[in-house]
């Protein structure tokens, strides 16, 4: 399954989509990166005059990437253009560490630590362009093909 | 091992994921996890997996399926031990 592919399955869009690319993708893991706009709609408000990436949203792109990308991909031999993927975040605990500004480029890393009985739970960094943890932490998600 | 001591061990795995504290205090074989102690579906699958390793055995969804409340889970746990 190709990175395009599993863009195209995600149920999200602007301005809600915080997928640029999948870069790897495996049965382990997954690799891929976003790049917040200047005018992303949350800046206008977070914060008053000084636009920073609300925690919620960077929490937002580690789980688009991470567990729905990653569940698509496991999920590849059940859907069909009549049998959707299907997806509810079930529990995150992330720690944040350095703040993420318009324009910037991030990069989540995602390892599987299990999918099973429709339950995926990874661990999720997110790295800034030089490298630097952004956040880090656990993310579930349940997700069918219906 | 006796139903009374797989209940017993049930009880501690189910505890961190109920809702309902009245139901949980009054847990009984008849109790049903969503039902009665409102457990979402992502924590039943934490309940399966901490039973695998409790017990040291293997679910399969035919299993899971089943494994909605202490009798049914109990039932699954005891097959599963003797096979």
């Amino acid at each position: 399954m190709k990175s395009s592919e599993i863009i195209k399955l995600l149920p999200y869009q602007k301005p809600f989509l915080f997928v640029d690319e999948i870069s790897d993708v495996s049965e382990n893991g997954i690799i891929g990166n976003y790049t917040f706009q200047q005018n992303e709609f949350f800046y206008e408000g977070h914060f008053k005059e000084n636009p920073i990436t609300p925690g919620v949203i960077l929490t937002e792109t580690m789980a688009q990437i991470g567990v729905v990308c990653l569940g698509i991909f496991l999920l590849k031999n059940e859907i069909s253009s009549a049998k959707k993927p299907q997806i509810a975040l079930t529990s995150n605990e992330v720690d944040f560490f350095l703040p993420v500004l318009p324009k910037e480029k991030v990069t989540v890393i995602s390892t599987k630590e299990y999918f099973r009985f429709n339950k995926l739970k990874c661990s999720v960094k997110m790295m800034n362009s030089k490298n630097e943890l952004v956040c880090r932490g656990s993310i579930s998600g349940m997700i069918i093909a219906k | 091992m006796t139903k009374e001591e797989i209940i017993k061990k049930l009880t501690t795995i189910v505890k961190p994921y109920v809702q309902n504290e009245e139901g949980f205090k009054n847990i009984s074989e008849e109790t049903d996890f969503i039902n009665d102690l409102e457990i979402n579906s992502a924590n039943l699958v934490d309940i399966i997996l901490d039973v695998e390793d409790e017990f040291d055995i293997e679910i399969d969804n035919d299993a899971m399926e089943k494994m909605l409340s202490v009798k049914a889970t109990v039932a699954i746990i005891q097959e599963k031990m003797n096979a």
